[in-house]
């Protein structure tokens, strides 16, 4: 019996590093995206790598309204689901959250909300179900609020928080939970900013994802190295923290 | 593992010249506007081009190398479509498990699709399957003014052959669609027969190309007298029995620094090419092994060019017709050696006459020869304008993917329709190397020399 998952945020260039990896082995998937022609291109290209069926789903997720009946025609499509992976997002920009309140609003509807109402959804699927798994794209941002970008981070924080929640309570039902904490990845998200060091690849980070699932793991840095990283951040006294341009 | 911010070069790593900038393209439907874009424009791959046809100093690069998935694979019919920055390395590992290969393959699986019809480039199998072109059976170009044009050997004609070849400069290849090779097992069948002089190679060389598909020498270049072309002819087929369509990956290395300049001197390179020489005692070995090492030798040591140092490297690759090529190759041989440069990675190759699509390809029929050479500045320049006068009068040709120094006249005359070519550039599209070749003396040079004059 091949795997099948639902991706959401398909387009985005780890899903789709993830998406590679499950199509790799054959698995039937299901995958959400808002840009029609991104969509086919990517299923397209995950048939040619593999994946058995390849079933698509045209949403903007911001429609919240529309995600209960995405998700019952996810079920429709495969029969059974086993794993969920939550990635769509954007990269707000700082300044503007700053000065309009409509812009905060905005970022939290794409990053916080528009994933707690997939969760919500999903998590009484799963826990009936009695086994799978539910990973999400969060970020090494929700770890501390810095000053260049606390909206998305805020974002982020409430995604990791309540994932912890969700963790805990579907553990005794068998489903797990993974929290993905990536650093900074060279996607189309980040492709204006500078590249350091640190940066990595999307296959990297996805095909960390696919194995986090696999091994239904908790929290995940991704690549390895951020977790060290993100635990001298937050140690850090706030006292001190706030005089740092981070 | 990591993507610091460099600047796209070209793998011999001169010239050092900088675009004005870089434009990443993530999707085949969100290019920008091409026709409003202020400066000349240049697709780039993975910058394995050597010299400086894959840059555009103060232009604008197409990063292409995000564009790498596939539109449609039909396993019966051996028919695979792909984006333009789909490595040979990502069809590989797609195709064979299938049971197919690439009709042909050049010397490293780390090119874009795109950039290998743009430089239409040949493998081992050229005197039977001729170049990469020639399995090319449509693509998607993009122009400046907006048009996406769909060529083939049907439609669009004029710039499916111009494309093939055209060194990235008649527009944008979006995707493309390749005629792939059946293969029983991903096993190659392998000989490796030792020679003792350029006659032998020539000898050799026209006794394997009836039973063997793939055929190739390394050749000696630092031997002088006697010994002048002595090498090891490599010829293999596919394995015919079947055989599981894996093979497990073997680690690469990567070389982590810039070796120091005077690591590779004529000494170190004579003795390592004399001990590679003599490696082998028989006359003849024979053995079955997986294809990887077979095609790629060098891919399994990542950033091998930086074996030449900071200053980088030429590669000269020519082709001189068989009438007089014994002894044009001869004397190419013999200025090589004379001159103490050269290094251990020297290839020599028969070229068949499968005429490719390509409108300015550089493969044709005749003896091909390929040198290395450390950028050891003037002294390296002169040796290759030296060379080029012998191919130029032996109505030869030199390869534009592996130039960086070639002048408009040498390139005027291997390419003496290239202005026939010319008229399917597009309008916004240009390169420092075609700058370089088109620029006649006296007009303002656009690639200056400066970096080794600098070093005098």
């Amino acid at each position: 019996m091949s795997m099948r998952v639902v991706i959401i945020g398909a387009s985005s260039a780890i899903a789709y590093e993830t998406a590679k990896c499950f199509a790799r082995d054959g698995a039937d998937l299901f995958l959400v995206a808002r840009s029609a022609e991104k969509l086919t291109t990517v299923a397209d290209d995950l048939k040619v790598r593999g994946a058995k069926r390849v079933k698509t789903y045209l949403l903007d997720l911001c429609d919240l309204d529309r995600h209960q009946e995405m998700f019952e025609q996810a079920i429709a499509s495969l029969g059974e689901l086993d794993m969920l992976l939550i990635a769509h997002g954007t990269l707000g920009d700082q300044g503007k959250s700053e000065q309009s309140v409509a812009e905060t609003m905005q970022e939290l509807q794409t990053n916080c909300l528009s994933i707690i109402s997939l969760l919500t959804i999903s998590a009484n699927y799963f826990e009936q179900q009695r086994h799978g798994c539910i990973a999400v794209v969060s970020s090494v941002a929700g770890d501390r609020g810095r000053k260049s970008n606390y909206v998305y981070g805020t974002a982020k924080a409430a995604v990791s928080v309540f994932l912890q929640g969700l963790r805990n309570r579907l553990s005794s039902a068998g489903v797990s939970v993974v929290t993905i904490k990536p650093g900074y990845v060279a996607t189309p998200m980040t492709a204006h900013m500078k590249k350091g060091l640190l940066t990595a690849s999307p296959q990297l980070v996805g095909r960390g994802i696919y194995q986090a699932m696999k091994k239904g793991k908790g929290v995940v840095y991704l690549p390895w190295f951020w977790r060290p990283i993100m635990f001298v951040i937050k140690s850090i006294p706030e006292g001190v923290f706030k005089r740092l341009s981070l | 593992m990591f993507s610091a911010n460099k600047m796209p070069g070209s793998w011999g790593r001169y010239p050092q010249i900088a675009p004005n900038r870089v434009l990443p393209i993530f999707w085949r439907d969100e290019l920008p506007n091409l026709a409003e874009l202020e400066l000349s424009i240049l697709p780039h791959g993975y910058g394995r081009s050597y010299g400086d046809s894959c840059l555009n100093e103060d232009g604008i690069l197409l990063d292409m190398s995000h564009l790498t998935r596939f539109l449609s694979f039909d396993v019966e019919k051996g028919l695979l479509r792909c984006e333009a920055g789909v490595s040979l390395a990502d069809i590989l590992e797609l195709i064979v498990p299938h049971g197919w290969f690439l009709s042909v393959m050049p010397g490293t699986k780390f090119v874009s699709i795109g950039g290998a019809i743009a430089n239409d480039v040949h493998g081992k199998n050229h005197h039977r399957a001729g170049t990469f072109g020639c399995h090319i059976t449509c693509f998607e170009l993009l122009r400046s003014d907006g048009r996406r044009l769909l060529c083939s050997p049907e439609e669009n004609t004029d710039l499916f052959q111009a494309t093939i070849g055209g060194l990235g400069l008649t527009g944008v290849i979006l995707w493309a669609e390749i005629h792939l090779r059946p293969i029983r097992s991903p096993l190659i069948d392998m000989e490796r027969i030792r020679f003792a002089s350029l006659r032998e190679f020539i000898d050799i060389a026209a006794a394997s190309e009836q039973d063997f598909e793939y055929t190739v020498a390394w050749v000696d270049c630092l031997a002088s007298g006697k010994q002048l072309g002595r090498g090891f002819f490599t010829r293999g087929n596919h394995a015919e029995r079947e055989a599981p369509n894996t093979i497990k990956k073997k680690r690469s290395r990567t070389i982590p620094v810039d070796f120091p300049s005077w690591i590779l001197n004529t000494q170190t390179i004579r003795a390592f090419n004399t001990a590679y020489f003599h490696a082998q005692r028989e006359k003849s070995v024979r053995k079955t092994g997986p294809y990887d090492p077979f095609f790629y030798p060098l891919d399994a040591i990542h950033q091998w060019n930086r074996m030449y140092g900071k200053r980088g490297f030429f590669q000269y690759q020519c082709i001189v017709p068989y009438n007089d090529g014994y002894e044009v190759m001869k004397e190419l041989l013999e200025r090589v050696s004379r001159s103490g440069q050269g290094s251990f990675l020297s290839v020599l190759k028969t070229f068949g006459d499968v005429s490719s699509p390509g409108m300015l390809s550089f493969p044709r029929p005749g003896l091909e020869l390929a040198l290395d050479f450390a950028n050891q500045g003037k002294k390296t320049l002169e040796l290759l304008e030296d060379l080029d006068r012998v191919v130029c009068q032996s109505s030869g040709v030199v390869y534009p993917a592996k130039d960086a120094r070639m002048s408009s006249e040498s390139f005027e005359v291997y390419f003496p329709h290239w202005r026939e070519f010319a008229q399917y550039i597009d309008p916004k599209f240009s390169s420092s190397f075609w700058r370089r070749v088109t620029t006649t003396v006296g007009e303002a040079k656009q690639v200056p020399v400066k970096d080794c004059k600098k070093e005098q």
